[in-house]
Parts: structure tokens; C-alpha cells; sequence
């Protein structure tokens, strides 16, 4: 029996879907069985940044009005076999699926994934009630900004309300350089705002737009910062007891940067 | 608002410093779900009971949520009241 895990935020644009990719395929190249789920309906994504949008017959809607059978609205990713997706519907609109029927899809897919991650649309509305109506954990994501803060707390407390306690936190795109300067919030200073335990520290690296532009989530990319976060995260969902990597705290990812330039310049 | 001044007249604090002092304060209201309309109910009433006791300037009146410093660095969410008296009513002799 797998389990159920919603990647939520309230703000949107923080990272979500790329978090779901990256975590996802993350577990998959562990040989976990996982299965993505696009929630997002009418606004589906997940699909382009897994660079499966070619692949897709049935979706989401489909397996729910019985219009087809869930093994047929699964895709298979194309470098890991253990490693689905269930893509969101592009044409209905969010009230399409109701939080008894993806409760009903999530009870049904724990059967046959060790992971099911769903990727919840940005908000409160009915979208985020269906997305963690079947989850049996969340995983806020936020960057380290006022906006993106303020309403990963509402949806902590959202969470709370809807019995999901003990959301844990990712803090996405953080820029080292910022922080240093006193221009950003560290890790501390967002733990200590929002109260609750910290997943993973994602530094802000451009490999992950490079990658998402080619459909390949990060962590396929071994020289991505970024890559190595998601793996560690991937690694923690699974039990692991990983801290929080160098490169993530200040010294140990300037040093890194230092020795990847110096490495360079002597090849060049 | 409060600290806010304080960091800008100094011109020299950090922004992240501001930041999260400016999402503390926002996410009490948040928090306690405590809206302007419900923070007037409750200046409402706190007219009603100080008004048998004594005049005071009602547009003058401030009432609000508040972040107040301790001793040992960390913060208390308070609400905090600040009421301009027109005239203690003499009630007669003192019966405390």
C-alpha cells in the first residue's frame, strides 16, 4: 500500500509542477513505483514539463466519468519504467471531479504505486479541495518571498482544518548569493514564520529551466544544484536520513561554485 | 506599520529583516481570521463599557492587533487599545 502525497503552495507560480516532476522521477530512479497526478484541470502542465504532452489519449476526467479504465489513462515515462503519469483534463473545467471521486482514484492507484504525488492547482477553491481530498501527507512549497510565504501559511492552515497535519516544507529557488547580502529569507527565518518542519531547500538554479525545456526534469541532470535537492528530498520521502545538503548552506555551495569554475577554467 | 518606520528611518536594515517582520504582523490577522469588520465589533462594545465610566474622543480611538517585544527577544500577539478621554465621569464618592 503506497501513499498519497499532495504538493500544494496557495501562490502560484513557486513551483510546484517542477517539484512534482522532480520528486517523481526522483523515486523512480530509487525503483520506486510511482504514478504523477496532474489535479490541475483545465490548466494541465505536468504533462510538458515530464515532456510527455505527445502521449496523452485519455486523462483524469476520463478515468472518473468511466470513459475509460485507469490502467488506459496512465502514461509510461519515457526513461522510467516504474515512473506514470495521470494527466490533468485541458478542456473541463475543475468542478468536473468531485473530492469523493479522487479519494475513491487515490484509494485505487495506492494499490498499485508505492508513491502517488498529486500536483494541486494554484488557490483554495474547489481545485485544491479535490487535489488533497486523498492525500494522506502534504508538501508546501514556497519561495523565500512575503507573497509566497504568507500564503503557504494559509494553506497550512487549510490543510489543518482538512486533518492533513504536518505538512512539511520546501523551500524552492533560494538564492545563496541573496541571503548573504541580508536580501532574502533564510531557511531559518521561513521555518520560523511558518512552524513546521523543513523537507528540502531547492537552490535557485538555471539548469532547471534548461531541463524543463527539454522535458527532462532536473534530476536526470547530474551538474544541476537543483537535481541534487530533488534527490535528496526524494531520498527523505523514502525514510532516509539526509541533512540538509552543503551547497544548500552558505559556505559549502560557495565552495562548490568556487570549485566548479576552477575545474572548468583548468579544462579550458 | 509600527516597527516598519523604524527600519526605513534607519535606512540601513536589511530587507529580509523587513520582510519578515511585515509577514509576522500579516499573518496574526491571518491567523486569527480577524477581520476590520470584526475588530469594529469589538471597538463597538469596549465604547459601550468604558462610556458608563467616562467620555472619550470615539474617532480618536485606535484599537488593534500588535506584535510586542519581550524581554527575551521573542514576540507576544496583543491587542492594543488606545483611547483619548474627554472627561472622567464623577460618579460620586468613591465606593471602591
Amino acid at each position: 500500500m503506497g501513499e498519497v502525497i499532495v504538493i500544494t503552495s496557495g501562490k502560484g507560480g513557486v513551483g510546484k509542477t517542477t517539484t512534482t516532476a522532480n520528486i517523481g522521477t526522483a523515486l523512480a530512479l530509487a525503483g520506486k513505483r510511482v504514478v504523477l497526478v496532474d489535479a490541475d484541470i483545465g490548466l494541465r502542465n505536468l504533462d510538458v514539463v515530464m515532456g510527455l504532452e505527445n502521449r496523452i489519449v485519455y486523462d483524469l476526467v476520463d478515468v472518473v466519468e468511466k470513459v475509460c479504465r485507469l490502467k488506459q489513462a496512465l502514461i509510461r515515462d519515457k526513461r522510467f519504467e516504474s515512473l506514470y503519469l495521470l494527466p490533468a483534463a485541458q478542456t473541463k473545467d475543475k468542478n468536473a471531479v468531485s473530492p469523493q471521486q479522487m479519494q475513491e482514484l487515490c484509494e485505487q492507484l495506492k494499490e498499485e504505486f508505492d508513491f502517488v504525488l498529486i500536483d494541486c492547482p494554484a488557490g483554495i477553491e474547489q481545485g485544491f479541495k479535490n487535489a488533497i481530498a486523498g492525500a494522506d501527507k502534504a508538501a508546501v512549497v514556497t519561495v523565500p518571498e512575503v507573497s509566497a510565504v504568507r500564503d503557504a501559511d494559509r494553506i497550512i492552515g487549510l490543510l489543518s482544518a482538512n486533518d492533513i497535519d504536518e505538512p512539511k516544507l520546501i523551500i524552492n529557488r533560494l538564492r545563496i548569493d541573496m541571503v548573504k547580502r541580508g536580501d532574502m529569507m533564510d531557511i531559518n527565518d521561513t521555518l520560523d514564520i511558518l512552524g513546521i518542519d523543513l523537507l528540502g531547500v531547492v537552490p535557485d538554479d538555471e539548469r532547471v529551466v534548461i531541463s524543463t525545456n527539454r522535458g527532462e526534469p532536473a534530476v536526470t541532470d547530474d551538474n544541476s544544484l537543483a537535481g541534487q535537492a530533488y534527490r535528496n528530498i526524494a531520498g527523505r520521502l523514502m525514510g532516509e536520513n539526509i541533512p540538509i545538503m552543503d551547497m544548500e548552506t552558505d559556505e559549502g555551495f560557495l565552495a562548490k561554485i568556487k570549485r566548479f569554475f576552477n575545474a572548468n577554467r583548468k579544462r579550458a | 506599520m509600527f516597527d516598519l518606520f523604524k527600519f526605513f528611518g534607519k535606512g540601513e536594515s536589511k530587507s529580509k529583516d523587513i520582510a519578515k517582520e511585515r509577514l509576522k504582523l500579516v499573518l496574526i490577522h491571518d491567523r486569527a481570521n480577524i477581520s476590520p469588520r470584526y475588530l469594529d465589533m469589538i471597538k463597538d462594545d469596549v465604547i459601550k463599557v468604558i462610556s458608563s465610566y467616562m467620555e472619550i474622543d470615539e474617532k480618536g480611538m485606535d484599537i488593534r492587533l500588535s506584535r510586542i517585544p519581550q524581554k527575551d527577544d521573542t514576540y507576544s500577539t496583543a491587542l492594543v487599545a488606545n483611547i483619548p478621554i474627554k472627561k472622567v465621569k464623577n460618579l460620586g464618592p468613591n465606593k471602591g
